[in-house]
C-alpha cells in the first residue's frame, strides 16, 4: 500500500523484480542513446547552432545593419517600404528585429553560405523561418551569428514567434532565395 | 484543554485533523476557482486561434492568454498542491499539522498575491504572458503579486516539513513514511528550490519595474526564470505521480512493486531537476552547445528515466493487485476489468497514459539540442505542455477531487452519470487539441500568435492549408475540453452545495473551508499507523506482464518518433 509505511522496515534491501530491472536497463540505454545523439549530430549532422554570439549594444548592431543595407540594396519593397538587400555570397549579413518588423528584406543565392547576424533592438523576438521551419530566440543586446546555406529557392517568411506586444502578429520578414 | 480534533472517514478509514482539513478545503476550493477562471479564458484563446472564428481582438487575446497561462500553470496547480501536501502529511501520517495558524497566513498571502496579479492583468498593462520576459514591462503589482503568492506557498512547504517532524517526534507512524508522502516530500523540496529561483529573478525585476534598477539582462532573466518556470512543473510531476500511487493504493489496494525503485525514481527528480529548465534556452545565443548538451541531459537523462520507471511501476502495481483479485486471463484482463466507469480511476489512468505517451515523448524530443531548432516557440510547445499539465497534472488532480468530495467534504457527488463521462469528455477534447497543436507546430505555426493569416501585416505569408485546418480542429478539441472542464467545476461546486450530506453533523457552511460541526470530531489521537501488511507468495512483481508489453510499445513509439524528427531536422537548410 503506497499510502502506508513500507511493509518491510528494511525496504531498501529488498531485491528488484526481473521486469522492473529489465525495464530500467532498457530505459537507461535509450537515455544514453538520446544523449549520444546530440554530440553525434554536432560531428555528422548538417543542422547545428553555432556557438558564435556577441554582446552587442542595439545601436551598434543597427549601424552595422544600416551599413550593409546601404551598400547592397537592390530595390525597395513597395508596400512595406523595406529595402531589399542582395549581399555578396559568403558575406556577413545583418538582420534586425524591432517592434514590429524584421529589417531588411534579404535576397540570397541558392547553395551559397552566408554568415547571418541577428539581433533585436528592443524586446525579445523569435526568428522563425517558414516554411523551412528554423526557429531561433533573438535577444536584445545579444548578436547571434549562424552560417546558413539555403538549399531551396523561393520566397521565405520570417515569422516572429516570441510574443512581443500587441503588434506581434504583424511582424513578418522576408528572405528571397534565387 | 485536550479537545478531540480528529475524525475518521467511515468509508476509507482515513483520519482527518480538524485544522488540516480546513486548510485542505480552503486551498482546494481556491484552486478550483482558478481552474474555472483559467479554463474559461482558455476556451476563448482556443476559439480565437481557430482561423474561422477568431473571436477576440488582438489586445484581448494576449490578455486572455496571459491570464490563462498564469491562472492554470501557477495558481490552480499550486493551490491544489498545497491541499495535497496537507493530505499527504497530516492525513496519511495521522498527525496534527504543525502551526495551522501560520498555514492560514500562507494561504492568505497566496490569495492576496494571486488577486493582485489578476488585478494587474485586468488593468490592461500587464499582458506579458506567464513568462514576462524582460525587457517587456508589466506593472509592479504584477511581480509583487507573484512574489507574495510564492511566499505564501513557501510557508505551506515549510509547514509540510514541520508536520513530518511532528509526526516523527510524536511517533504517529511506524517505519518509514509512505511512498505517497515521500513523493509529496520530493515535490516540496523541488518547490522550495523553485520558489527560491523565483525570488532571485522576480525581486530584481520588481525593482526594475519600479525604476530602482535600470537593466535586467534578458539571457540571465530567461536562465533563472526557467528555474522557476519549468521546475514548478516538476513539482506537478512529483505531485501527480504521488497521486497516481495514492489512487492505485486506494482503489486497488496496490502496493509498489518495489519501494526502493519507486523512491529512487522520486529522488532522481530532485537530482536531475534542471534538465527541463535548460531546455528553454536551447535556441538562445550566449550559451554554448556544450552547456546546452550537458545541462539538458546531465549526460544520461535520469529524470526521464525516473518518469519511465513510474510509468512502469504505477500500472504495474495495479496489474499485480488486479491479478491477485482473479483478473488473471491473458495479458490485459486486469486492464479491461478495471473500473472504467469510476472517474477516480478513468481520470487517473488517462492522466498516466497521455502524460507518458504524448507529454513525455514530445518533451524529450523537443528538448534535444538540435531538434529544438524545428520546434522552439512553435505551437508544438503548448501541445506538449497541455499533455503534461492539462491532462497529466490536472486530470490527476481531478481524479483525487472525485475521491475527496465524499471523503474530505462528506458530500455525495451529484450527477453520477455525468461524473462517469466527464473524464472522457475532458480527456478526449484535450487529446484532440494536443494532437492537432503538435501537428500544426510541426508545420511551423507559432505559439502566442493572434493571426497566422497575417492580415494586418505589411508583408504577406500563407501557412500551408493543412496547418490552418489543424488549428481549426484543435479549436474544436479545445471547445470539447472546455465542456469537460466546465462539467468538472459544476460537479465539484454543485456537490459541495447540493450534494447529499454524508455526515449528519455537517452544516452547509462546513463545505467551504470551515471544519464540520464539532460533534464529528470524536477522536483524540488515532492509533499508531502500522506497516503495510506483508504480501505472501513473492509479492508478484514478476506478474506485471501486460504492463511490460505496454512499456515496450511506449519505448518503440518513443524511438520511432525521435528518429522521425531527426529525419525532419535533416531536411531543413544546412546551418552551423
Amino acid at each position: 500500500m503506497s499510502i502506508m509505511p513500507p511493509s518491510r522496515r528494511l525496504w531498501w534491501k529488498e531485491p528488484i523484480h526481473g521486469i522492473e530491472m529489465i525495464w530500467i536497463i532498457l530505459a537507461l540505454l535509450w537515455c544514453l542513446v538520446l544523449f549520444m545523439w546530440m554530440p553525434y549530430w554536432h560531428l555528422y549532422g548538417k543542422q547545428n547552432l553555432s556557438n558564435e554570439s556577441y554582446k552587442t549594444p542595439p545601436e551598434v548592431f543597427e549601424s552595422k545593419a544600416n551599413a550593409m543595407a546601404k551598400a547592397h540594396t537592390v530595390r525597395t519593397d513597395a508596400k512595406s517600404s523595406i529595402p531589399v538587400v542582395h549581399p555578396p555570397a559568403g558575406s556577413d549579413v545583418y538582420l534586425l528585429g524591432r517592434l514590429w518588423q524584421w529589417w531588411p528584406i534579404l535576397e540570397l543565392e541558392k547553395n551559397k553560405s552566408y554568415r547571418l547576424h541577428i539581433s533585436s533592438l528592443d524586446w525579445q523576438h523569435g526568428f522563425s523561418l517558414q516554411p523551412t521551419n528554423i526557429n531561433l530566440q533573438i535577444l536584445p543586446g545579444y548578436e547571434t551569428v549562424v552560417t546558413i546555406t539555403p538549399d531551396q529557392s523561393g520566397e521565405f517568411a520570417i515569422v516572429c514567434n516570441e510574443y512581443c506586444g500587441v503588434g506581434h502578429h504583424t511582424m513578418l520578414g522576408k528572405i528571397f532565395v534565387k | 484543554m485536550a479537545a478531540k480534533m480528529f475524525r475518521q472517514c467511515p468509508d476509507t478509514g482515513l483520519f482527518f485533523h480538524k485544522s488540516a482539513e480546513s486548510l485542505m478545503k480552503a486551498h482546494a476550493v481556491f484552486g478550483v476557482v482558478y481552474l474555472l477562471l483559467g479554463g474559461a479564458l482558455g476556451l476563448l484563446v482556443a476559439l480565437t486561434r481557430m482561423p474561422t472564428l477568431h473571436i477576440l481582438s488582438a489586445e484581448n487575446f494576449y490578455l486572455a492568454l496571459s491570464i490563462h497561462g498564469t491562472a492554470i500553470l501557477i495558481f490552480w496547480i499550486i493551490f491544489f498542491e498545497m491541499a495535497v501536501l496537507y493530505f499527504a502529511s497530516s492525513t496519511l501520517l495521522r498527525t496534527r499539522p504543525a502551526a495551522p495558524g501560520i498555514g492560514w497566513i500562507g494561504f492568505l498571502l497566496m490569495v492576496a498575491g494571486s488577486t493582485l496579479t489578476m488585478v494587474a492583468f485586468l488593468r490592461g498593462n500587464s499582458s506579458v504572458m506567464f513568462t514576462s520576459y524582460v525587457p517587456m514591462p508589466a506593472e509592479p503589482i504584477f511581480y509583487l503579486g507573484l512574489i507574495l503568492f510564492a511566499v505564501g506557498a513557501l510557508i505551506g512547504c515549510f509547514i509540510f516539513l514541520a508536520t513530518l517532524v511532528v509526526a516523527k517526534q510524536e511517533k504517529t507512524y511506524d517505519g518509514s513514511i509512505p511512498l505517497v508522502t515521500f513523493g509529496a516530500l520530493t515535490a516540496t523540496i523541488i518547490a522550495i528550490f523553485t520558489i527560491a529561483s523565483g525570488a532571485v529573478i522576480l525581486i530584481p525585476t520588481l525593482l526594475w519595474s519600479l525604476g530602482f534598477i535600470n537593466h535586467i539582462d534578458p539571457l540571465m532573466y530567461r536562465t533563472i526564470w526557467w528555474a522557476l518556470g519549468h521546475s514548478s512543473q516538476q513539482i506537478n510531476v512529483a505531485a501527480h505521480v504521488s497521486i497516481w500511487y495514492a489512487i492505485a493504493a486506494i482503489l486497488f489496494g496496490a502496493k509498489p512493486m518495489s519501494e526502493k525503485v519507486s523512491r529512487t525514481a522520486f529522488l532522481l527528480y530532485i537530482l536531475f531537476l534542471q534538465l527541463a529548465s535548460a531546455h528553454h534556452i536551447l535556441a538562445d545565443p550566449g550559451v554554448s552547445s556544450t552547456w546546452k548538451v550537458f545541462n539538458t541531459s546531465y549526460a544520461m537523462y535520469l529524470a526521464v528515466l525516473a518518469s519511465m520507471i513510474h510509468g512502469l511501476t504505477v500500472p504495474g502495481c495495479i496489474e499485480v493487485a488486479q491479478r491477485k483479485k482473479g483478473f488473471n486471463n491473458g495479458l490485459f484482463e486486469w486492464l479491461r476489468k478495471a473500473p472504467w466507469a469510476n472517474p477516480v480511476f478513468s481520470s487517473m489512468f488517462i492522466s498516466l497514459i497521455v502524460f507518458g505517451f504524448i507529454g513525455g515523448i514530445t518533451g524529450v524530443v523537443m528538448g534535444t539540442e538540435q531538434i529544438n531548432l524545428i520546434i522552439h516557440n512553435t505551437i508544438f510547445v503548448p501541445g506538449h505542455f497541455h499533455a503534461t499539465v492539462a491532462v497529466g497534472t490536472t486530470m490527476a488532480f481531478m481524479a483525487i477531487t472525485f475521491f475527496l468530495i465524499p471523503v474530505l467534504f462528506r458530500r455525495a457527488l451529484i450527477w453520477p452519470n455525468v461524473c462517469k463521462w466527464q473524464p472522457y469528455i475532458f480527456g478526449g477534447g484535450m487529446l484532440i487539441l494536443i494532437l492537432f497543436l503538435l501537428g500544426a507546430g510541426t508545420l511551423g505555426v507559432p505559439r502566442r500568435h493572434w493571426d497566422i493569416n497575417f492580415s494586418d501585416a505589411a508583408l504577406q505569408f500563407q501557412f500551408a492549408g493543412t496547418a490552418v485546418t489543424m488549428m481549426g480542429i484543435a479549436g474544436l478539441g479545445g471547445l470539447l475540453a472546455a465542456v469537460g472542464g466546465a462539467l468538472f467545476c459544476l460537479i465539484a461546486v454543485g456537490s459541495l452545495v447540493f450534494g447529499k450530506r454524508l455526515d449528519p453533523g455537517a452544516s452547509l457552511f462546513s463545505s467551504f473551508g470551515f471544519p464540520m460541526a464539532a460533534s464529528c470530531y470524536t477522536i483524540d489521537q488515532p492509533g499508531k499507523l502500522g506497516l503495510a501488511p506483508i504480501e505472501q507468495a513473492g509479492d508478484g512483481g514478476a506478474q506485471a506482464k501486460g504492463t511490460f508489453v505496454l512499456a515496450l510499445v511506449f519505448l518503440a513509439a518513443f524511438v520511432i518518433y525521435f528518429f522521425i524528427n531527426a529525419k525532419y531536422l535533416s531536411s531543413i537548410w544546412p546551418m552551423g
